[in-house]
Formats: C-alpha cells, structure tokens, sequence
C-alpha cells in the first residue's frame, strides 16, 4: 500500500516537472493506451523466464566449480581460479553477442535468442556464484568437518548434509543480490531480438515516439519485478533463520 | 583387573606442525574396557595425540593400531577405524541447522544404513541414556552447553564405537554444567566402555581412570594408575603440574 502511494506521488512530481509529458500513450482508459500498456507488461514473462532459468543453471555450474576451489591440491585449486577470472572478467553484453553470433560459427550449433541468453547470463553469472559458494563454505568452521568425520561420513554426505545446508543459509543474501542483478542484465538480451521488457519498450518507442514516458513505465516495470524478488528473499531467510532459532 | 586385548597401540608416533615437534616418539596401550585420562600443561600434544588416533591429523612417524587395523592414508581404511571410534570435542560441534534427533540420526542413516525408524528408536535410545530424551525435536541452540554436550556424547554412541575420545569435554562449559557431563561419562566407564579422556578435571580422573597418562612438550612422560601417580608422581615436572591444578 505504501509502496502505491510512493510510487503515485514519484509519477505526479515527474508529470510537474517541465510540460512535455505526454501519457496519453500509456493511458488505460484509452484503447490504443491499454494496448500499448498490455504490449509493454507482456514482455515480462520472458525476462523472467529467462533470468530464473538463468540463475537455476548457474547456481548448479557456480557449485561445481566452487568445490575444486577449496581443495586443498593446487592444481584442482588453478581450475576454479582460471575459471572464475576469465569468465568475470568477459562483459555480459560481449559474451552475449560471442554466444550468439560466434558460437554458431565454432560449433555449428545455433542457438535460438531465448537459450542464447540463458547462457550467456548464466555462464556469466556462474563465476559470482562460485565466489559466493566458496566464501560461504569457507564461513563454516573446521569443527563441523571434523565432527563429520568422527561419525564417517564422507565427502559428498558432509558437503550435502552438514555443510551446504549452513553455508546457504549465509550466503542466501548474496543469492537474492544475484537474482536482481540477472533480472537487470536480462535486458541486454534485448539486443538480440529477445522480446523480453526491455526489447518491448523499445518497439514501441519506434512506433510511438514517446521515449520519457514508455521508458519510465520500463524503469517502473524492473522496480515492481525486483522488489517483489527482494521481498521474497527476505521471506526465505526469515524462514530458514527462524528454524534454527 | 586383566585387560584381554589391545584395542589402540602407538609406537612410536611423531607428529609436526611444521618444523614444531607436536608429538615426540610417543608410544601408548590402550586395553578393552580400559579409561585412560590424559593430562598435561596446554601445548603439551594431548589433543594432537587423541586426534592422531581417528586421523583428524595425520602423524608422520611410527604406527597406530586401532582395532586390529593400522592406520594409512586408504579412505577404505579410514572408514572402518573411524567406525568403531567416536569423538566428543571441546566446542560440541554439534549440527545447528539439524534438530537433536537429525544429529544423532545423520551417522546411522547415511553411513550405518539403518531406516529412518531404526535410526530414530536408536537415537531415543541413547538419549535416554544421557537423559535428554525431551529434547529430540529441539536445535542445538535451545540448549544448554551441558545438554549440547551430552547430545554430542549420544551422537558418538548411536554409530556404537567401540572407543570414545574425548577431547577436554567440559573446558568450554560453565561450572554448574561440568558436573552433568562428568556424571554421564562415569555412567559410560562403569558400563565398561573404552575410553579416552582429555582432561583437566581431576576428580573425575581419580574416580574413573585406570590409567593416568602425563603429557608435556609434546612427550608421555608419566604413566601410572592414579592412586599411584596422585599420592606419588615419579617425575617432578608432573607433580608441579598436579601442584598447580590442584591449588588454582
């Protein structure tokens, strides 16, 4: 309710400033509006779609190549490293156009947009995660291992029952970072013909040629998505932390 | 009393940190049935020692039996010694993200393979045993340091070692707690489990141990059973520190 009220107050101050505002466009009571308005929000299926898939693989890949970096052999401690620096040191954008317009070339294989994206965001991302998984389980003291080891579990049963189940729960804040962050990037698929918000916007500021006002529905558009994220990851820690209080 | 069989042999073992010595040519027999209390001024490798026996720190020198089988790198190996051993720690380390009852149920189910069912009726069982049963649905944190660390005890019991560590178990509890923790583990020697103690609690030691072992930089430098090594220390460096336990 609050956050209505806010956001109704931050339009009205925007609509005082300077007269050039022309909502019509986006107006719900016109039908060309409410059409331009359905087109706009139709676009959110997709970047959602596509950041929560996205993020889905690329908690599984950063997992994966987090573990090899805490052993304590040096050569399988290089893989993460070489890993994590060169795929966060690639652009999102430019890994995007690479998978998308290189890969085809290399391999042969031809990603549609939608996959393309997914890739590219999660592969992109995998290198956070894997930081972020390392630093969580690293947060876990030796004595959970040990006392792992004194009733002989093993590696994988020690990882899947003791320690991850901890380390998440601490690196849950960090995951919800993430989420939004892909939910933002998400947008650079557009420049690839993925018909996802932002991609929207920009078609019918084309056709319409009311860029203030169809960009600020966008702008409006991303905040309603994330805060929603934000709240939910709030709610999961709440939850977990109150299971073991 | 006779004690039919070693049950953990040391020759012989040394153990670095580096280029510091933790563990000096150290050599130790531990029967079945026997309650063996370690103590010593801290540094001196008692806990090194204990840990060296289900290899949360490998030694570099000598040898360990445990149980028929020499200890090595081998996981298979590994597996079976830390089976029939259990481990009680200073801190508890107790799984906070898991109820009393999942803590004392992950060992059997995982690595015993017993049903949920079996595993829980065995984990009552021995929380019974440490009289906590009341508190199997709670997390460790609801606890207190006395109950936690009696949980960890019936964690220990519900793999059924054959031999329980003990490393300073009532060091990180508030005095009013020892007791509780003590009067389980004397319930546990008179029931004739092997057993190894690091302690500084010297009454229990009086009361429960059949062999007193004293350690410093990193050497045994007295055994005895402690009527003997209580009224008489042969080495003047443990009756100091019988002195000082005693007097503080």
């Amino acid at each position: 309710m609050k956050r209505i009220l806010v956001v109704t107050i931050l339009l009205a101050l925007l609509s005082g400033c300077s007269g050039n505002w022309g909502w019509y466009v986006v107006d719900p009571t016109t039908p060309t509006g409410a059409a331009n308005l359905r087109f706009l929000v139709s676009g959110a299926y997709n970047t959602i779609l596509m950041s929560v898939t996205a993020i889905c693989i690329s908690v599984v890949v950063g997992l994966f190549i987090a573990l090899p970096g805490l052993s304590r052999k040096r050569s399988w401690r290089s893989i993460n490293r070489v890993y994590v620096e060169v795929v966060r040191s690639v652009p999102i954008l430019v890994l995007l156009l690479w998978v998308y317009y290189g890969l085809p070339q290399l391999s042969g294989l031809t990603l549609n947009v939608f996959w393309a994206g997914v890739l590219a965001l999660a592969l992109s991302d995998s290198a956070f995660q894997a930081e972020i998984f390392r630093a969580g389980i690293q947060s876990i003291g030796k004595g959970q291992y040990e006392a792992a080891q004194s009733i002989s579990l093993n590696y994988r049963d020690t990882m899947r029952y003791v320690i991850l189940p901890q380390a998440i729960r601490r690196i849950l804040p960090a995951l919800g970072n993430q989420l939004v962050y892909m939910l933002k990037m998400s947008s650079l698929v557009s420049v690839i013909g993925m018909q996802e918000l932002t991609r929207k916007a920009n078609e019918l500021v084309v056709s319409e040629y009311r860029p203030l006002e169809i960009y600020t529905i966008l702008v409006l558009e991303y905040l309603v998505l994330i805060l929603i994220v934000s709240a939910g990851v709030r709610w999961l820690e709440r939850h977990m932390n109150s299971e073991e209080a | 009393m006779t004690h039919p069989a070693s049950l953990i042999t040391m020759c012989n073992v040394s153990k670095f940190f580096g280029d510091f010595q933790a563990l000096k040519d150290v050599s130790l027999d531990v029967a079945v049935g026997e309650r063996v209390v370690i103590c010593g001024p801290s540094g001196s490798g008692k806990s090194t020692l204990i840990r060296c026996i289900n290899r949360l720190e490998a030694h570099e020198e000598g040898d360990i039996v445990v149980d028929g089988v020499t200890l090595s790198e081998d996981a298979e190996t590994l597996n079976k010694i830390r089976g029939s051993v259990g481990m009680v720690f200073q801190q508890f380390n107790l799984f906070p993200h898991l109820t009393v009852a999942q803590n004392l149920t992950l060992g059997p189910r995982r690595v015993l393979g017993l049903s949920e069912t079996n595993a829980r009726a065995r984990a009552m069982k021995y929380l019974e045993r440490v009289q906590i049963p009341d508190q199997a649905d709670k997390y460790p944190r609801q606890l207190s340091g006395g109950q936690q660390q009696r949980v960890a005890i019936a964690r220990s019991l519900c793999m059924e070692p054959r031999i329980l560590l003990f490393d300073e178990p009532t060091s990180a509890l508030d005095p009013e707690m020892i007791a509780e923790v003590l009067e389980v583990m004397t319930e546990l020697a008179a029931s004739g489990m092997t057993m190894i103690v690091v302690t500084h609690e010297m009454g229990f030691a009086r009361r429960v141990a059949n062999k007193m072992v004293f350690m410093d930089k990193g050497e045994i430098v007295e055994v005895g059973a402690p009527e003997d090594v209580f009224t008489a220390p042969k080495s003047p460096r443990f009756a100091k520190f019988l002195q000082q336990i005693i007097n503080h």
